[in-house]
């Protein structure tokens, strides 16, 4: 194998967008069946799939559902009988596939979507707001957002290694920020097919395949006798995911193609020395990384985590990392009325994960840049500013919405 | 800690459905008046709305509040100290919706408890039906056929408040007569309902069923698997496509017979089974063409045998097969077993017709099959005639019952 990688040709590079890297990497991952409903920002990703089709470049079935629904139905049996499959949508398109997002993972269906993200109505409002990816975040979707087309490019190939695994068989989304990913070109290294060859193996249901040589009855009606274990499955195939497959795929990744992640479950920066740190989701990393390298220049120092993966949670690397600083402050690119101190859906989840740590710094939520509104060097210098009077002591709010106007 | 007492009723959908409701209700609501507490629900994985499936009511009555929670929040209880089978033919078992295998009539039934069945069979009968308990029971027949009272179409024959009367003869400490003549009242407000109570607590005919008595078939069983021996992605193996079959006469194989589950067989749905007689079949194999549950074997003589482990009564074959008498549906109380009809008449053609002729003049013809309207309404006015449905010689309620509490079907 090492041989052939040796041999092969190098990386082009191409100017493309976070969606069009995603059906680059559909190309290259030889896809077999995908689905599509228009719905801004997801239609970019299958406006370019289909030129992709058109061009010769890609060859898979290429079906227009009449509704998010059955976008997603037709690629689960697709998935079922043996085909690698990609789907995809935003906001409340998503949503309208609720139905069958839920039964996708239960079905152990390694199907791979992306999740445009998108501000769910009402208003219609097309920025990015993570809500609709995070609905899913219970069912046994696996959830990873990205921050670069390169990284989207990548995670795709790596998403489909992990999901199709047979130790995991979940679906995995991977999110990306509408607007600043899916609608932003930029220079992405696109590999050989001969280096995704090597990495990916072809997709082998074994016997879950609806096949007519191995007759199977798929989900039949149970009653409460059944189904707690099958439950059980999936917890484990969580697990699995992310004790085993997920760093086994992050591993093959980094020698097959030379470009390394680090942690595959989040990105640290600056973190080695800061008193204070930031985490976040997506392309938000970019005002906070120019606002932390602003205010090293004022000796303020401020280091940043940015979580790629969410499902599976990687609770206690997360937990061990976070309770090194003096304090920590999540911006939350969602929210979620009511919950507990009326934070946003990952400051929740922190907060969780630190809980069976011994040391405990204090938390601060920040909601901000709800339905695309801009994060901005000023609002993470004010975020940074609040969590430096946290450690100093100073009682702050546990969650600020920063960036509406008051 | 005080006592607590579980009742259930089986019965089959949809058309027992509010009757075994109106039961269980009444149960509770008679409790009452003994000073007793309690709860009236139907079990959850039943599918009652479908037509004949066996389904279940319960009652759970306890002495105090404390006790009646060792009851709730069950599906079904763990025992009982009466069971109530509210149509004959389900005493063979049943296999409701989503359960696994056939399981006896009398699977709840403490030691010493009560199996109540309405029937017109003798008890030799009934009890040659229920599976064989380890320690003896005891056995109380209510005179009368499978009931449809409380469907709002069908005109009401006391059959909710026989039962309620004859549990007061059965058990005394769960219910007094008159604690039952109170929630009649107060429930119903119709003094004959009263009566009827009245008079099946003086008939209900009882009697003790040892150990050695009833049907010695073990019933199917099976150990629920561990989570890390299921296989994943909710998958179950198909049925095989099924082969031939072998004559018992000539040994020679040929026709098809379709494999089938083996653990979920549905024949208890049965009330009525197909008697085919095979010397007048034209094998037209519209039998065979049109049987929702594919239960007709192709004989290697190119005969149609309804499988009766496949059959779920329907009728569909009597209805569309072309030469008189040539399918019969018969009440299923007439048969002991699932045999294969075909077989019976390769072996004794002269002694299957006897069988035969036998069977299909078996009394009751039929049960939840109804050919003209009305026929159940004359059906009562016949059975209080010759005395199985009694009113005290006064004539039967004229009123439609419906339940005042239920807003509509499931």
């Amino acid at each position: 194998m090492a041989k052939v990688i040796e041999k092969a040709q190098q990386e082009k590079e191409a100017l493309i967008s976070g969606s069009e890297a995603i059906a680059v990497a559909c190309k290259l991952a030889d896809v077999d069946v995908i689905t599509a409903y228009p719905i801004r920002p997801y239609d970019t990703v299958m406006q370019y799939v289909a030129k992709l089709v058109a061009n010769g470049e890609l060859d898979c079935e290429y079906i227009v559902a009449e509704s998010e629904h059955s976008q997603f139905e037709i690629v689960k049996h697709a998935s079922a009988v043996g085909a690698r499959v990609f789907c995809g949508s935003s906001g409340v398109g998503w949503m309208y596939a609720f139905e069958a997002l839920t039964v996708t993972p239960a079905l152990r269906i390694p199907m791979v979507a992306m999740v445009g993200n998108r501000a769910l109505d009402d208003p219609g409002a097309f920025g990015v707001e993570h809500n609709d990816a995070l609905a899913v975040r219970d069912l046994g979707w696996q959830l990873v957002w990205v921050d670069s087309a390169q990284e989207a490019l990548d995670t795709a190939l790596i998403a489909y290694r992990v999901a199709e695994d047979r130790r995991v068989f979940l679906p995995c989304a991977i999110a990306c920020d509408g607007a600043f990913l899916t609608h932003s070109q930029s220079m992405v290294k696109i590999p050989p097919q001969e280096w995704v060859n090597a990495f990916l193996p072809p997709y082998n249901r074994g016997d879950l395949q609806l096949h007519p040589d191995n007759p199977i009855t798929i989900a039949p009606q149970v009653n409460e006798d059944w189904l707690m274990e099958l439950r059980k499955h999936n917890d484990e195939a969580m697990k699995r995911s992310r004790d085993v497959v997920i760093p086994e795929a992050y591993r093959d990744f980094e020698r097959i193609f030379n470009r390394s992640y680090g942690n595959p479950f989040f990105e640290e920066y600056q973190t080695a020395d800061a008193d204070v740190v930031l985490v976040g989701m997506g392309t938000l990393s970019m005002p906070v990384k120019v606002a932390i390298r602003q205010m090293r220049k004022e000796g303020k120092k401020v280091g940043f985590v940015r979580l790629r993966w969410f499902r599976p949670f990687p609770a206690e690397q997360l937990a061990k990392t976070l309770s090194r600083f003096g304090a920590i402050g999540v911006i939350d690119r969602d929210f979620s009325f009511g919950a507990p101190y009326v934070s946003g859906v990952v400051a929740t989840e922190i907060r969780a994960a630190l809980y069976p740590v011994d040391k405990r710094p204090p938390l601060l939520d920040f909601i901000s840049g709800l339905g695309g509104r801009e994060v901005t060097v000023p609002d993470v210098r004010r975020m940074s500013d609040m969590l430096f009077a946290a450690r100093a002591g100073t009682p702050q709010p546990l969650t600020t919405w920063v960036g509406v106007r008051e | 800690m005080g006592r607590l007492f579980a009742v259930e009723i089986v019965y089959r959908g949809i058309f027992q459905k509010n009757l075994a409701k109106n039961i269980s209700r009444g149960i509770v609501l008679a409790a009452k008046h003994d000073g007793k507490i309690g709860i009236s629900f139907g079990r959850y994985g039943d599918s009652p709305e479908r037509n004949g499936i066996p389904a279940k009511s319960f009652a759970i009555i306890a002495t105090d509040e404390e006790t009646l929670q060792e009851g709730m929040a069950k599906y079904e209880p763990k025992e009982t100290d009466i069971s109530i089978s509210v149509d004959d033919t389900l005493c063979k078992g049943v296999e409701s919706w989503a359960w696994y295998g056939l399981q006896p009539i009398n699977r709840l039934l403490k030691p010493g408890g009560t199996l109540i069945v309405t029937t017109m069979q003798d008890a030799d009968t009934i009890i040659g039906m229920a599976h064989r308990k380890d320690f003896p029971y005891q056995l109380a027949l209510l005179r009368g056929i499978p009931s449809f009272s409380g469907l709002w179409v069908y005109k009401d024959d006391h059959t909710d408040v026989r039962i309620l009367g004859a549990i007061a003869k059965v058990l005394p400490e769960l219910l007094s007569l008159n604690a039952v003549e109170l929630a009649i009242k107060e429930e119903w407000h119709d003094d004959l309902k009263v009566k009827s109570a009245r008079k099946s607590f003086e008939r209900v005919e009882m009697r003790v069923v040892g150990p050695s008595e009833g049907n010695p078939e073990t019933p199917y069983s099976f150990e629920l698997p561990k989570w890390q021996e299921m296989r994943e992605g909710v998958t179950i193996p198909g049925i095989p496509a099924g082969k031939a079959m072998t004559d018992p006469q000539t040994q020679q194989a040929g026709g098809f017979r379709p494999d089938r589950n083996p653990t979920f067989k549905k024949f208890s749905t049965r009330t009525m089974r197909p008697v085919v007689d095979f010397d007048t079949c034209v094998k037209c194999t519209l039998c065979w063409l049109q049987c929702p549950d594919s239960c007709f074997d192709v004989t290697p003589d190119a005969l149609y045998d309804a499988n009766m482990e496949a059959c779920c009564g329907c009728g569909i074959c009597e209805a569309v097969c072309p030469v008189e008498h040539c399918i019969t549906m018969v009440n299923e109380t007439a048969f002991a077993d699932n045999a294969s009809q075909w077989e019976a008449w390769r072996k004794d053609k002269t002694g299957y017709q006897t069988w035969l002729q036998d069977k299909i003049t078996h009394l009751p013809p039929r049960e939840h099959g109804f050919r003209i309207r009305g026929q159940y309404a004359e059906e009562i006015k016949d059975l209080v005639k010759v005395g199985v449905v009694d009113t005290g010689d006064e004539k039967i309620s004229e009123q439609v019952v419906t339940d005042p509490h239920e807003s509509g079907a499931g």
